[in-house]
């Protein structure tokens, strides 16, 4: 039976990502862990997130998951989403500047002010951006299959992923700026919006990381 | 191409039932709260909001299951409102299962708990629930703020309060107006655009929706992120398919 370890280090709703593996995959082991040993013994690991980027990181280290993560992320398939797809960037404008865990090239930055304005309308964009957004495939990707190309995914953050090296960047979305809403190198894939919580395109991508073996 | 406008269906609960008459024709269980979500879920709602009605707070552990029950099958956002009173209040329902929980009635008796609940567990989840109701007409028309429910008015300007709020850290408003709710003779436009103008966080316009036009000017003149509505929908006159086809129609982006 497969065993896959979502990473719980006190943040977030883990519950719905859980539940929603379950859903595609009820033969799986699902576990929401902040165990580091439980997290070693899984096939696949999951780190999901909401909410700020410097609490994070002090969350994983308060619990003693930084090493394990670092680990599972060089070893298995690896699911980051949201908060989970920006702790993995080198820099964030979060909180005055701050280090991320430095695994993929680039920063997190505040979606611009001045350039939150819809193109077509000139009404203003609200941040946090809210709601369903279309995610652009830069490339093929074994999780995106079945997925069709501009598909809705359901998004909230107030920060994005400006990615430093165009060939991590297998997704990208549209709010103000053109961002960096999915990211992936080797065994590695990121994404900044919900798939727990995009319906059936969501549920598709969690299916496709059940069953992927992390080779790109 | 961006961001879509929501569509939320609104979920009345008492005692873990859905109460506005339902009448969906194959629904073995038009009250089951499950079911009727499952339904929306399938006919492409964006979200789907939980109003908790529960008169007694004996009662209220009853929301936190049809939560848990609805999570495990509904995998679209889910809010959760109604009898939020704190931090401990609002935890329960994220562990539930809840993507956002709305506090209405104690933002204004406590609104430094909008910031505790915002700080804590972020302002994506945070949501402040309006009820309104005009209070000046004319040139400059003003809206107080009314709460338990719609039955206290507060004296407090609505616009004010949409603007204080954020700045407590709600992530989104949801505002009702009173004048309209249940009425279906549309939306308060003026209200929504008022409100939606004012504040930096999306806004949910409620209250008034009689037909699937009434959702298009929401959007388009009332400035609006997302709709939600509940009779229209409950009553089986128009599927949520059918709504996000007429704003499609009208030029308005939404998740098809």
């Amino acid at each position: 039976m497969k065993h896959i370890a979502v990473i719980d280090y006190g943040m977030g709703n883990l519950r719905s990502v859980s539940r929603a593996i379950e859903h595609v995959a009820p033969s799986t082991r699902v576990v929401v862990t902040s165990h580091p040993e439980e997290i070693r013994r899984s096939d696949s690991v999951v780190f999901p997130g909401q909410g700020a980027m410097g609490s994070c990181l002090v969350a994983l280290d308060s619990h003693g998951l930084r090493e394990v993560l670092l680990e599972a992320v060089r070893e298995k398939p690896f699911l980051g989403i949201c908060l989970g797809l920006e702790a993995l960037f080198g820099f964030s404008e979060e909180d005055g500047g701050m280090a991320g865990l430095g695994l993929l090239p680039g920063r997190v930055r505040l979606f611009p002010p001045e350039r939150m304005r819809d193109a077509a309308s000139g009404g203003a964009l609200k941040v946090p951006h809210m709601g369903w957004n279309q995610v652009h495939q830069l490339r093929a990707h074994i999780l995106w299959r079945g997925i069709p190309q501009d598909a809705r995914f359901y998004f909230v953050h107030s920060y994005y992923v400006e990615c430093g090296d165009a060939r991590y960047a297998v997704g990208s979305t549209d709010y103000g700026v053109s961002f960096t809403s999915a990211a992936a190198r080797e065994n590695l894939f990121a994404l900044q919006c919900h798939p727990e919580k995009s319906a059936h395109i969501g549920l598709q991508l969690l299916r496709n990381f059940v069953n992927w073996d992390g080779t790109d | 191409m961006g961001l879509a406008k929501r569509i939320i269906p609104c979920l009345d609960v008492d005692n873990g039932r859905v109460v506005k008459g339902v009448r969906f024709v194959d629904i073995r269980d038009a009250g089951d709260p499950v079911e009727v979500a499952g339904r929306y879920y399938e006919q492409g709602a964006d979200e789907i909001t939980f109003l908790d009605i529960t008169a007694s707070s004996d009662n209220r552990d009853t929301m936190v299951h049809v939560v848990e029950a609805v999570a495990g099958e509904v995998f679209i956002p889910l809010t959760v409102g109604g009898g939020i009173r704190s931090v401990i209040d609002v935890r329960r329902m994220l562990n539930a299962g809840a993507d956002k929980v709305s506090i209405n009635t104690a933002a204004v008796s406590d609104p430094d708990l909008v910031k505790r609940a915002s700080d804590h567990f972020g302002d994506q989840c945070i949501v402040v629930a309006i009820d309104a109701k005009q209070a000046e007409y004319g040139d400059a028309p003003r809206w107080e703020v009314y709460t338990h429910g719609g039955r206290k008015p507060t004296g407090i300007d609505a616009v004010e309060w949409a603007r204080k709020m954020a700045d407590f850290g709600a992530g989104e408003i949801l505002l009702t107006s009173m004048d309209r709710d249940g009425t279906r003779d549309g939306f308060d436009l003026a209200l929504t655009k008022a409100v939606c103008d004012a504040v930096p966080v999306p806004v949910i316009a409620s209250g008034g929706v009689g037909n699937l036009d009434h959702l298009v000017e929401g959007i388009l003149q009332g400035h609006a992120d997302a709709v939600l509505a509940a009779s229209i929908f409950h009553y089986g006159e128009y599927s949520v398919a059918q709504a996000k086809q007429r704003m499609d129609e009208r030029g308005i982006e939404v998740r098809l």
